[in-house]
């Protein structure tokens, strides 16, 4: 049993090791491909970004309904209901907007990918571009990953403006919390430091869920047991990753 | 005698073991300049992993594959890539890319490759479309073909950069006899008016005997014959003579290793 732990173990190094190396070569390739193949970047984007727009903004307005029924809850218990726009904002922008966005995006985006991938290399196509002198890499996954990275934090955003947009039409359209109060208190007590929080969670998530989907596609065993087991893990591995590096993230910033 | 220049490719002593299945064993193959040479063998011999030894997609553990005297296992990748520029290959599948139609498919390498103006890329595609016989499919997505269809698509795009070495893995199969006809006839003319060689995987005896100008079988990991297709038909070798005739008798195994069948459907072989 220690000797199974062991070699699960340098397993895990060797994968982990692997996967930074494979990240080291995206990030070699991203300038030229950004820079002259920049219609497959905006056609990831599209596919990554706007196609995830409804799931994005629904959850987003759900989100924000429940932040003001919430907290209308517990701040009305200290005469604080006014204070619904600042709990909102604060929670929206610096938790929920890139962390809510990084799962939805790693469940819709980052499967989306894995499973392109994966079967693009089931069946051939990846092994026919190599034949024609076309690298994968720079054809397939580079593109992929950066409309995956430039995605995100434009998802995240989205999903915070229509979450306060949520918070707004239940805590003042519906609780009667003044409007004026909403807004001012947001904007007085939110600093640009936790803005700055929230971007930086939302590319970090953006750089770790398409790492993760374009890995996990790329290295899927080419069979359809092995494509719908690299989906699985491209949705498990980045929800652990995204939790695990907003804990990292937040503490910094604390 | 063949002067070493006549050879386009030479496999040297070629190795490859997949998990625990050696699956050459010294192999030892050369492919003539100009020629159409096809590879035979019994199912699982490995010959689709041949051709993908030969384009460096694997690596072997052993043994040396030169093309044009030069040793692929040393190119750096850039060189590989641009090595491979003089490759066109038919995969089994087609293994055509499922998000654009036919006509892009077939102009992809040509996009990727040059900065030709798209009139001329247009013309270049359907002269190749219309090779194969669907230049009426130009704007039909990979999903609506039939397999065969699909087949002839990847043909064309193989040819399209005009290659020097053509690579077939199992061109015939699926094809209707009508499509079979031209599609032999296509290679063989390609072959010789274009003065490239050729490298045909296939079970095909019939259409093998047709086309090819060289033939090896395969068997056990190693060359079992090699020779013109009527030298292989006419050899005295019971295994050649098994699988030129489709016999099911001979040093060949139909079945795959099993336990005794009586004994199996008794169930003591559990026991």
């Amino acid at each position: 049993m220690f000797r199974e732990a062991w070699l699960t173990f340098i397993d895990f190094i060797r994968t982990f090791g692997a996967l930074q190396l494979f990240f080291l070569r995206l990030l070699a390739a991203t300038p030229s491909i950004f820079f002259h193949r920049f219609g497959l970047v905006v056609t990831q984007v599209y596919n990554a970004g706007a196609l995830s727009l409804v799931i994005i903004m629904v959850c987003g307005f759900f989100v924000g309904a429940v932040l003001g029924l919430q907290g209308y809850s517990i701040l009305s218990k200290f005469n604080a209901e006014d204070s619904i726009g600042t709990f909102a904002a604060f929670s929206l922008i610096k938790e929920l907007g890139p962390v809510i966005t990084a799962l939805l995006f790693s469940g819709r985006a980052g499967t989306a990918l894995a499973s392109e991938i994966g079967l693009m290399k089931a069946t051939d196509q990846l092994s026919a571009m190599e034949m024609m002198a076309i690298n994968p890499l720079h054809r397939i996954l580079v593109p992929r990953f950066i409309g995956g990275v430039i995605s995100m934090p434009l998802l995240a955003a989205i999903f915070s403006i229509v979450g306060l947009f949520g918070a707004h039409l239940v805590g003042v359209g519906l609780l009667g919390v003044d409007a004026g109060a909403f807004w001012q208190q947001m904007v007085a007590t939110l600093e640009p430091s936790d803005v700055y929080e929230g971007i930086i969670k939302s590319i970090v998530f953006g750089v770790v869920a398409s790492l993760l989907a374009v890995w996990e596609g790329y290295n899927a065993v080419p069979t359809a047991e092995g494509v719908g087991r690299a989906t699985t893990r491209t949705v498990v591995i980045s929800a652990i990753a995204v939790l695990i590096l907003d804990f990292m993230i937040t503490a910094i910033f604390i | 005698m063949n002067d070493a220049s006549d050879y386009l490719i030479e496999i040297r002593d070629l190795d490859y073991t997949r998990g625990h299945l050696r699956i050459f064993k010294g192999l030892n193959i050369t492919i003539a300049r100009g020629k159409i040479t096809a590879i035979m063998g019994p199912s699982g011999t490995g010959k689709t992993t041949l051709l993908r030894l030969i384009t460096r997609q694997l690596v072997p553990d052993c043994g040396t594959i030169l093309i044009d005297g030069i040793d692929i296992a040393k190119l750096s990748l850039k060189d590989l890539y641009i090595l491979r520029r003089r490759f066109g290959m038919l995969f089994q599948n087609g293994a055509l890319l499922t998000d654009i139609n036919v006509f892009e498919n077939v102009a992809f390498p040509l996009r990727e490759h040059t900065d030709l103006p798209n009139r001329l890329i247009r013309h270049i595609v359907l002269t190749k479309l219309h090779a194969v016989g669907l230049r009426g499919a130009a704007d039909m997505m990979p999903s609506q073909l039939s397999g065969g269809m699909a087949r002839r698509v990847a043909l064309a795009r193989a040819m399209v950069m005009d290659p020097d070495i053509l690579i077939y893995d199992e061109p015939f199969v699926g094809l209707d006899p009508i499509s079979m006809g031209v599609i032999v006839r296509l290679v063989r003319k390609m072959n010789d008016a274009l003065g490239i060689s050729s490298i045909l995987v296939s079970h095909d005896v019939q259409e093998i005997a047709t086309v090819a100008d060289c033939s090896y079988l395969i068997s056990d990991g190693k060359v079992a014959a090699s020779g013109s297709p009527d030298e292989l038909r006419n050899t005295s070798s019971d295994l050649v003579r098994q699988f030129m005739h489709g016999m099911a008798d001979g040093p060949v195994a139909f079945h795959y290793a099993a336990p005794n069948y009586a004994e199996q459907l008794l169930g003591r072989d559990a026991e």
